[in-house]
């Protein structure tokens, strides 16, 4: 258990140092937020879909969360050669405290990126009408951070080197947050991105964050919660089992 | 004696590359042991086999009379190990790197605190103790990796090349702090170096490995007797011969290659 709170600790030590990482990746989900939010608002208002910035904040608080958790995952890589990775692979703890130490301190840390972004959205018009429920989109924002953290080090324990960094990137993360519904409703869309939408693990993350945080829900509460709390067991044992097998 | 480290017939095999060919040796216990060879001769895949990192294709190890493949746990509490690549982590201070260990170790909080004051103050950092690493030269952080290495009380300190890149009178720093703790805590050290000459002053005894082969194990002197030589370094280069070895590179150095590439392309 110290172990697991050793690695969360430390990841968390790390984030509140670096101020420049927390204010450099606001930028990307304010851009979005405001030029998307305001630009595409009239178009969305006039299609009868609503007040498209009250829609848009659950998807951007999903993107950011994303992106900070897989990239704390895949963080892994650098440990691995340029440091401590190798420190914590010979202190006598078991490799499933080391990746569940890690994946909880990258999962805070994307939480804690979300909650600025949720901050921030409030500047840019946001309204939160029902209060009751923001536990639970706490506990959807936390899924979506513990999954896409443990995805990141699943794919870190199959990588040697950064080079596939861009790869990941493009084909993996950016339709991961394109095809989520982050930025579209999900209804009446064609058949083939309907099933791509569906099959993404994250729609279920924005649709749930969406409900709670005021907007219509497609799966319903209790399908998002089930879909993400399958995936994230799933992953942090796929993850697990990956970085077990890890030989330096 | 009793040996602290016994190595019997290790063998690492990658695909049809034979890394470690039938091994054999002892360390006893509370001696200085120089593992010497030429670059891929073997000597890190050795460490790595003997500190759990990489499993051996065939050959028993007791570290501390630990199996390392079985009693995983146990074999890890008997050493410490400064690697040939930093471990530190940059963005931490080095009373917190030094902390984590302990805390890593599950040294209780009190414990911990004293024997950071005292290791600190022992490789000279006390008073950049609330630095964090990356604001170190290459020579503190050694210190500071040798410190770590010491934190839990280990039977044993793997070093693998600590003194490489370093100026003389930090490479003498380093030499004294682990005759000193050998002496006062009896930690058995195990070494290796391409600086022969240390390796002679600080050594008790020295194994030459070459093509994943011990090839002459002993006293300095007995190495020097064997090939009629003056020296430990023109005895090495009578057993291992002149041939420049090429390494292929491991994924530290891809990364940095890559790495290297990233900033040249910037320009």
């Amino acid at each position: 258990m110290i172990a697991i709170y050793t690695l969360w600790l430390r990841e968390i030590k790390k984030y509140l140092r670096s101020k420049t990482r927390i204010i450099g990746s606001l930028g990307q989900p304010i851009l979005f937020l405001v030029a998307l939010g305001f630009g595409l608002g009239p178009v969305f208002q006039k299609a009868g879909e609503g007040n498209y910035i009250q829609f848009l904040v659950p998807g951007i608080i999903s993107m950011s969360i994303l992106f900070t958790a897989v990239f704390s995952g895949i963080s892994v890589i650098w440990d691995r050669q340029f440091g401590f990775l190798k420190e914590t692979l010979v202190a006598p703890v078991s490799r499933w405290e080391i990746m569940l130490g890690r994946t909880l301190g990258g999962a805070t840390v994307a939480f804690l990126q979300g909650i600025i972004v949720f901050g921030l959205s409030f500047f840019a018009g946001f309204k939160l009408s029902n209060f009751s429920m923001l536990a639970l989109a706490f506990v959807f924002m936390f899924l979506i951070a513990l999954l896409f953290t443990a995805i990141g080090l699943a794919i870190a324990s199959l990588l040697e080197d950064m080079q596939g960094f861009q790869l990941i990137m493009n084909f993996m993360v950016m339709p991961t947050f394109f095809l989520s519904g982050a930025l579209f409703p999900m209804n009446n869309l064609p058949t083939g991105i309907d099933i791509i939408v569906k099959l993404n693990p994250l729609a279920y993350g924005v649709d749930g964050l969406r409900g709670c945080l005021g907007g219509a829900i497609n799966f319903g509460f209790t399908t998002d919660l089930g879909v993400l709390t399958i995936s994230v067991i799933l992953l942090i044992g796929m993850g697990g089992y990956l970085f077990s097998k890890i030989q330096i | 004696m009793n040996n602290i480290i016994e190595v019997k017939n290790l063998v690492k095999k990658y695909n049809d590359f034979t890394a470690v060919d039938n091994l054999s040796f002892e360390v006893e216990q509370g001696s200085i042991f120089a593992f010497l060879g030429p670059n891929g001769a073997g000597k890190t895949t050795t460490i790595k086999m003997l500190t759990t990192l990489t499993d051996p294709t065939s050959g028993s190890i007791l570290i501390n009379g630990f199996d390392p493949t079985k009693q995983e746990d146990q074999a890890r509490k008997s050493f410490g190990i400064v690697f040939q690549d930093p471990s530190l982590d940059e963005e931490l201070t080095a009373y917190e790197n030094l902390d984590m260990h302990g805390m890593l170790y599950k040294i209780k909080f009190s414990e911990r605190k004293g024997r950071i004051a005292q290791l600190l103050n022992f490789v000279e950092l006390w008073d950049r103790r609330n630095e964090l690493v990356k604001n170190f030269s290459g020579g503190m952080k050694r210190r500071l990796e040798i410190a770590r290495g010491f934190m839990h009380h280990p039977k044993i300190l793997f070093l693998d090349e600590p003194t490489i890149g370093l100026d003389p009178q930090t490479r003498n720093h380093i030499w004294n702090y682990l005759k000193k703790m050998n002496e006062n805590e009896g930690t058995t050290v195990f070494l290796t170096t391409h600086y022969l000459e240390e390796a002679e002053k600080v050594s008790d005894k020295i194994a030459v490995i070459d093509h994943g082969k011990i090839i002459a194990q002993g006293k300095a002197e007995d190495l020097k007797n064997q090939t009629n030589t003056a020296s430990l370094e023109d005895a090495f280069l009578v057993l291992t011969g002149n041939v420049l070895r090429d390494e292929k590179p491991d994924a530290s150095q891809k990364l940095r290659g890559h790495q290297a590439k990233i900033i040249k392309t910037k320009k």
